[in-house]
């Protein structure tokens, strides 16, 4: 069993695999900042909101928001492309788990970081960004990239829906195949060359920034 | 919006068969993937580095690539190597392994988190290497892995949606299949996430509860 011999037909999906995951993470990254700021919100109702939108993500499985988004919407008018769609669906399901690694951040960071900072006279923005942010940065990272990961492999469930991945790649090849094992052993390693050497990467970081932290104590 | 919500009870009602078969192929993947778990937990425990390394070589592998690449790698893929298998066996299987992945190093921090303390007194007492786990290192591990383990097993009865791709009749399957017949895919698929939603909140909120309660009444 030659598993590189495939390899020429499933790169061909690389390309939208790699584009969907590093989208969604952007989107993600940057929807989950306004929703931490609602979830750790004084007043009732904005946490309760942040809250709600956490819950109600994580509590449906990714591929049912993408068939509702997907096969759902046309039905009120509005077609969205398979790219598109697989994209910000995986983007916005990935922004509530970001919102609690971003809440667990600040949660590290300790208050009289933020009274210094006012007593100083800094504005709330400069606060966030100049003193709270990258200090959060520290606790954010790793569990962040270990969500990278998770969503390089979620990213798989665009070819539900016809964008032509390493999945669906592997799948039309794999069942038309005579060598249909050699096919899918191919697209599964495929993945793991980017997922454990990612996943190495954060383990190496979270070592390093722990040990940062100690030095900083 | 035009939701045609009269339906919704009769459809609802139309999709329990496929909601049992998911409940049915969860049991399954618990059953066989934490069986997987705990061997790849207790072989990372070896004293001997080959079996650890193996250990580890599989559990990286079991959670590294897309579980639905193990659907089609099991129930596609095998057939060309002689092993043709149903699809609730191969939805089984291939969650199974993705599973086993993810949760031995749950497994493996219960395990760790007893002191050694405890299995030295159990041995000082002259107790039975069978008593010592069961009766002392299990029930203390237990009380450390289970919130995390539940919380797998909340997320695992959302992936078996995913065997909806090799054809398993469970729920999305269900759903896909009234939807196409009605064509009212917005109705279906909304209920089908609710579905999930009513089963899925409650119970993260109860696990979450639990996690929080245990850690701070840990004795040790």
């Amino acid at each position: 069993m030659n598993i590189f011999q495939y390899w020429p037909e499933l790169a061909q999906g690389i390309r939208y695999t790699v584009q969907v995951t590093v989208l969604a993470f952007l989107i993600a990254a940057a929807l989950a900042v306004p929703v931490t700021g609602l979830r750790v919100s004084r007043l009732g109702l904005l946490s309760f909101v942040g809250t709600c939108y956490v819950e109600l993500l994580r509590g449906v499985p990714p591929l049912a928001w993408l068939f509702i988004v997907y096969f759902g919407l046309p039905a009120v008018g509005w077609f969205i492309e398979p790219l598109t769609a697989g994209t910000v669906v995986l983007g916005v399901v990935y922004s509530s788990y970001l919102v609690e690694v971003y809440r667990a951040g600040l949660r590290a960071i300790p208050d009289g970081q933020r009274e210094a900072a006012q007593s100083l006279g800094l504005g709330r923005v400069v606060t966030y960004t100049r003193v709270i942010g990258p200090q959060a940065l520290r606790t954010v990272l790793p569990p962040a990239v270990a969500y990278l990961i998770a969503l390089l492999k979620d990213s798989a469930l665009v070819s539900t829906i016809g964008v032509l991945d390493v999945t669906a790649q592997a799948l039309s090849l794999g069942r038309s195949s005579s060598n249909g094992l050699a096919v899918f052993v191919s697209a599964a390693a495929l993945y793991l060359a980017f997922s454990v050497p990612i996943g190495a990467f954060a383990r190496q970081l979270d070592v390093r920034l722990r040990h940062g932290q100690k030095a900083m104590a | 919006m035009d939701l045609d919500f009269e339906s919704w009870p009769e459809w609802a009602h139309e999709l329990l068969p496929g909601l049992k078969v998911s409940v049915q192929l969860l049991a399954g993947v618990v059953l066989l993937g934490t069986l997987l778990a705990f061997v790849l937990a207790r072989a990372r425990a070896s004293r001997h580095r080959l079996i650890r390394a193996t250990s580890i070589v599989v559990m990286e592998i079991g959670r590294g690539f897309p579980a639905l690449v193990g659907l089609y790698l099991v129930y596609y893929g095998l057939p060309s190597a002689g092993l043709t298998l149903g699809s609730f066996t191969a939805a089984t299987i291939a969650l199974s392994i993705n599973f086993g992945g993810y949760t031995s190093d749950v497994l493996r921090a219960g395990f760790e988190a007893v002191p050694d303390g405890q299995v030295e007194a159990a041995q000082a007492l002259g107790l039975p290497r069978r008593t010592e786990f069961f009766r002392i290192v299990l029930p203390q591990a237990t009380h450390v892995f289970l919130p995390p383990m539940l919380s797998w097993v909340v997320i695992y009865f959302q992936a078996t949606s995913l065997a909806y791709a090799i054809s398993v009749p469970e729920l999305m399957s269900g759903a896909y299949q009234i939807a196409s017949n009605q064509y009212r895919y917005l109705d279906l698929f909304l209920l089908t996430g609710l579905l999930y939603a009513v089963i899925c909140i409650p119970t993260s909120r109860l696990v979450h509860y639990l996690d929080r309660r245990n850690h701070g009444g840990t004795a040790y």
